[in-house]
């Protein structure tokens, strides 16, 4: 277990140094420099900015540079906001986006598991197909229409809830995580039912029964243990999506989160800010993926012990 | 002759399961309305009737008009042109990338292999909607790239699934038979396993179209995909959000029409995918 862990640690090192080198290189090679945006600079200033920001070094000298900035966890001034690093732009953000992608996976993990848990045991009965139905929705509306609908619904139509903002008004959070967790709670029910019903038929669950256990522990203890693998397994990479996801959300809602900076700074072309958030992300989606395969090889009996 | 058994069984499948027939007519017909779209849209897609502005559905505008007077139905038939091509030649892009790499890899097998599914392991888990944004901006936003980029994330999958049908292949006699009349690489992947493995490529293929439909559209809504004047469906979604407020049609018939399309899809793979493999159609 632990030599797994160091194992896939040593190599997601060198991959992570693989990706930022690539991206680095990537940008380098992008046309236009940052200073040569909306209005023309003298080239005095052009060239004092491109000394201050150790742009007219050799490729090789700035990536040596960048490089070790990297380890010591410093990504570079920002392009577009002077006097901002982009370390300190990503510690603005990141707790926002986290926020929003913790609720979303809470709402998601609730709806998608109960839903697929009952569907499972309630197998070809009305409480089968009517959440299986509206899975399907969750998978097929993708996050940019849910959104707006959402959005139209209660906030526009009914004004119930605020339509944009994060932590200003009462309840404004409430439609971006659901958004954002809905397609996943869409695909967590599809898991779990299927984990589920492989699960159910198997033999450690007739003896459960056997012994007089009650349905409730058999479901609980026994067979949700077993059934749910799928879904940490799913956990991991889905981290990935909910941060597509948060590109979208964080757009529509206006949340001033990572996920809206990175489209900001796509925009703007504040390669800076591109390839720090790029590196971010890498990691933190290595990690992820990292924490649910093990959380998934805990949870199966039969590999603990490798 | 075993072979043929094998599709007429499956089509024979296909047939009886009303969700997937229900799918594949509906793409039948989005596929011909998107191909004779400008003999069948009663406008051109940037025709302008600057009277109207935005107008609700009306008899001459039977989706009413966008907010530069542009005719919706018009807009969206035309959208499908962009948004199906980019599904289709996407996964293409995906198919030919992830077989040959899965044959290659399942064929060989030994030490190539093993690099090379490491080399899928380890692109797995990177987030690639980053890198597609990332060349996207680079290199400018243009058709073609967007069709590579995500083909070249899309193969991954594609790779495993025909690495492990290759895999269990491999050992049988016909294609031992063949090894031992002295068949060239080339010629067993294209004759022997190709062929034997057409089935699973087709369903994940189906099911391929619909993720990269949605990467199409989240990359449009971004504002990051298709440029204006051209529009697919994405971008059709991202202009009606931005009116919604007032014109809440050009949000709800481009929407509705993305979503018809990806259940189509799914519905059509997955009962594809039942036809094909009996067994696995349980899940």
């Amino acid at each position: 277990m632990l030599s797994i862990f160091f194992k896939r640690i040593i190599l997601a090192i060198p991959v992570l140094f693989a990706v930022a080198t690539i991206t680095f290189f990537l940008i380098k090679i992008a046309p236009g420099g940052p200073f040569d945006a909306d209005k023309a600079v003298s080239p005095q200033v052009l060239k004092n900015l491109n000394e201050a920001y150790n742009l007219d070094a050799s490729n090789w000298e700035q990536y040596l540079d960048y490089m070790s900035g990297l380890i010591r966890g410093d990504l570079g001034p920002s392009f577009r906001f002077p006097g901002r690093s982009v370390t300190e732009m990503i510690s603005t953000g990141l707790p926002i986006t986290f926020e929003l992608a913790i609720y979303a996976i809470l709402i998601a993990l609730f709806m998608g598991v109960l839903s697929g848990v009952l569907a499972a045991l309630k197998r070809n009965t009305a409480l089968d197909f009517i959440p299986m139905a509206v899975a399907m929705i969750g998978i097929c509306v993708p996050t940019f229409l849910m959104g707006p609908l959402l959005v139209l619904i209660f906030g526009i139509n009914l004004e119930l809830l605020p339509v944009s903002g994060w932590g200003q008004l009462p309840g404004d959070k409430i439609l971006p995580s659901l958004t954002l967790g809905f397609a996943y709670a869409a695909y967590i029910a599809r898991l779990s039912r299927g984990g589920m019903l492989e699960v159910l038929n198997q033999d450690f669950i007739r003896t459960a029964r056997a012994k007089g256990l009650s349905e409730r522990m058999v479901v609980i203890k026994h067979a949700m243990q077993g059934g749910l693998i799928p879904v940490v397994s799913f956990l991991g990479p889905a981290i990935a999506g909910l941060l597509a996801g948060s590109f979208v959300v964080e757009t529509i809602f206006q949340i001033p989160g990572l996920g809206r900076f990175y489209v900001e700074a796509a925009f703007n072309r504040d390669y800076t800010m591109i390839l720090g958030t790029t590196i971010f992300f890498s990691a933190m989606i290595v990690f992820f993926n990292l924490l649910s395969d093990l959380a998934a090889l805990w949870l199966n009996p039969r590999s603990r012990d490798a | 002759m075993e072979n043929s058994s094998l599709w007429s069984d499956a089509i024979y499948r296909l047939s009886r399961n009303k969700a997937a027939m229900f799918g594949g007519m509906v793409l039948i017909v989005l596929i011909i309305l998107a191909i004779f779209a400008p003999f069948i849209a009663p406008y051109s897609y940037s025709f302008q009737d600057l009277n109207l502005g935005a107008s609700p559905p009306s008899s001459d505008h039977l989706l009413g008009t966008d907010i530069l007077g542009r005719d919706l139905l018009s807009r969206i038939l035309y959208g499908a042109r962009i948004s199906l091509l980019v599904g289709f030649v996407a996964t293409g892009v995906a198919l030919i990338i992830g077989v040959s790499w899965g044959i290659v890899a399942g064929y060989i097998g030994g030490r190539v292999d093993t690099i090379m599914m490491r080399i899928v392991d380890v692109l797995y888990g990177l987030p690639f909607i980053i890198f597609i944004i990332l060349l996207m901006v680079i290199f400018g936003r243009n058709l073609w790239l967007l069709f590579g980029a995500i083909g070249a994330v899309e193969w991954l999958t594609m790779a495993r699934i025909v690495r492990g049908q290759v895999i269990g292949l491999k050992n049988q006699e016909f294609v031992l038979a063949a090894k031992a009349m002295g068949v060239s690489n080339f010629s067993m992947f294209r004759r022997h396993l190709l062929p034997n493995i057409l089935g699973p490529i087709a369903v994940y293929a189906t099911l391929t179209i619909p993720q990269v439909m949605l990467l199409e559209g989240f990359l449009s809504f971004l504002g990051l995909g298709i440029q204006p004047p051209m529009s697919s469906w994405g971008t059709l979604i991202k202009d009606g959000v931005e009116s919604m407020e007032e014109y809440s049609w050009l949000l709800i018939y481009p929407g509705i029409t993305f979503t018809i399309t990806l259940f189509a899809l799914n519905f059509f793979g997955d009962g594809l995918r039942d036809a094909l493999d009996p067994k696995t159609s349980d899940n």
